[in-house]
């Protein structure tokens, strides 16, 4: 087995999973709370001093590029218009991003199980997914619109491209993941392939499969804020906006919009951890340190 | 070896090569009747393992003949291989699961192997809740569940500590007795091999042979005071000098 592009496979995940299997089972202290505050007030700070100091002192620049952080949270969060704005276009690029999403998820868990069964397709198959993952998405997306113009489903495509290699990655990685003792009582007992699967595979792959989830779904995200900087037409999603209030020098809107966007993807990489914790959390050996 | 009445698994000249020329296992016999606890003593990598896969077909020999009912055959592994994400009741029910028990039968005969092996109030625990010791009961229960008339185990204690090991040696005499299986026991402790059988046989180093059988005499019960008998001492003794001249 060891021959087959498993070996790779793992490589690749480990460079690939930003996120854990599970998090560590750490005691919670008064650090967990005190440190990113403090991180966050610093971050603060140097916004700050970039607005009133660096810009002009250092780079040479007006001061306008960076407006304060009081500043564009008033204007992108408490102007009702201009938090409308971002709302729909946060719709917009969350719908993109979480069909392109859901459609990897089915296209990948499905080649992931169709190269677990069968070797010669995952040997067939490897290759072009790596490649897939090494083309820069930037390059691609161009030549997307060129072929199937800039409308949703594009965009989608974008994401679902992005998003598709570590969902077969992690999937496949852990479909392969039972041990051989557990194998043998299924062969003992002489179970059909499909029994296998659903009995012992698929189970022992739930949590390679939530990690593989949680970085598709970061990937899926920046895959629409990308595709919508590119295409600048059809519905106006965060990036979209993005490019337009920079455009017109509107920097308090163009920061919140890139707030938003983070955002976006931070909500989805916790909603994902919170899942995979319901669903494996009580049997998944945390990875104690 | 006397053969048995009832023969429950019978091993004729059994040689095994493995493609890559790896030879395990060199003309072996022998029998495991009803009512007989056989166990195999030998150094690590002697072809133990492979004598029990043969057994339950999970290997095939390259020459010989096996004689078993695979249908009605127990495998505990060296680990408990529980799935993690089952409970124990979960796992204890997989065997009986997967071979279309119905389900009230099946929740009988869970709930009553749960308690045989002593884990009554941990049916709803998780593997990694469990101790070396609880999940290898669980690994038992799980056979147990089946009622096999032959048992292969694969140094089911070998990774617990000596006091753990030495109380599931009693509790499996006790399931020796009460279910009248047939059993096939590897290990590497002479003291272990002694106590639970009523044959010891002493293999070679690879390629595999039997160099040696020992009948134990000792009744069922067997107290667990037994280990400090004079008469168990010089047993244990004689299973050494037989495995000590067989590596050489």
């Amino acid at each position: 087995m060891l021959d087959t592009p498993l070996g790779q496979g793992e490589a690749i995940i480990a460079t690939q999973t930003v996120a854990p299997v599970t998090t560590a089972r750490r005691r919670r202290g008064r650090i967990d709370i005190v440190g990113p505050l403090l991180v966050f007030a610093a971050f603060i700070g140097i916004w700050y001093l970039m607005h009133h100091w660096a810009l002009r002192a250092i780079w040479d620049k007006p001061n306008f590029l960076v407006p304060t952080p009081h500043n564009v949270v008033r204007t992108a969060f408490f102007t009702n218009e201009n938090r409308a704005t971002l709302v729909g276009g946060l719709r917009v690029t969350a719908t993109v991003a979480f069909l392109g999403l859901a459609i990897a998820i089915v296209v990948g868990i499905g080649l992931a199980t169709l190269m677990a069964r069968r070797q010669w397709f995952e040997r067939s198959m490897w290759p072009y997914l790596v490649a897939l993952q090494a083309i820069p998405i930037l390059a691609l997306v161009p030549l997307i619109g060129s072929i199937w113009g800039y409308g949703l489903s594009a965009r989608t495509l974008v994401c679902v491209i992005i998003s598709l290699f570590p969902i077969v990655a992690n999937t496949l990685f852990g479909l392969l993941s039972a041990d051989k003792g557990q194998h043998d009582l299924f062969t003992l007992r002489g179970v059909s392939p499909s029994t296998r699967l659903w009995k012992l595979q698929f189970p022992a792959a739930l949590p390679a499969i939530f990690a593989g989830f949680r970085i598709a779904a970061g990937l899926s995200v920046i895959g629409a804020i990308v595709g919508e900087l590119f295409f600048k037409r059809g519905d106006k999603g965060i990036g979209i906006l993005l490019d337009t209030f920079r455009n017109r020098n509107n920097y308090p809107m163009a920061y919140g919009a890139l707030i938003v966007a983070a955002l976006l993807g931070i909500v989805v990489f916790v909603i994902f951890g919170l899942i995979s914790r319901l669903v494996v959390g009580k049997w998944h050996e945390s990875t104690r340190s | 070896m006397t053969v048995a009445v009832d023969t429950r698994l019978s091993f004729d000249d059994v040689s095994m090569t493995f493609p890559d020329g790896t030879e395990a296992l060199r003309h072996v016999s022998f029998g495991v009747g009803r009512g007989e606890f056989v166990t195999v003593v030998g150094p690590s990598g002697c072809g133990k393992s492979t004598l029990l896969r043969i057994a339950s077909g999970l290997e095939q020999q390259t020459d010989g003949a096996v004689d078993v009912d695979r249908g009605d055959l127990g495998y505990v592994f060296q680990d408990a291989t529980l799935l993690q994400w089952r409970t124990v009741e979960g796992n204890v029910a997989l065997l009986a699961e997967l071979d279309g028990m119905s389900r009230g039968e099946r929740a009988r005969r869970v709930a009553e192997n749960v308690s045989l092996v002593g884990l009554d109030g941990f049916a709803d625990k998780y593997p990694r809740q469990l101790s070396g010791g609880m999940r290898m009961r669980a690994s038992l229960a799980r056979s147990l569940v089946m009622d096999p008339a032959i048992f292969l185990f694969d140094e089911p204690f070998g990774a617990l500590d000596e006091i753990t090991r030495e109380r599931l040696n009693d509790e499996l005499l006790s399931l020796f007795q009460r279910n009248g299986f047939g059993a096939l026991f590897i290990t590497h402790s002479i003291s272990e091999a002694v106590f639970l059988s009523t044959h010891v046989l002493v293999m070679s180093a690879r390629p595999g042979r039997i160099v040696g059988t020992h009948d134990i005499p000792f009744s069922y019960p067997r107290p667990p005071e037994l280990r400090f008998d004079a008469a168990f001492a010089e047993l244990c003794g004689e299973v050494s000098t037989s495995l000590r001249s067989a590596h050489q």
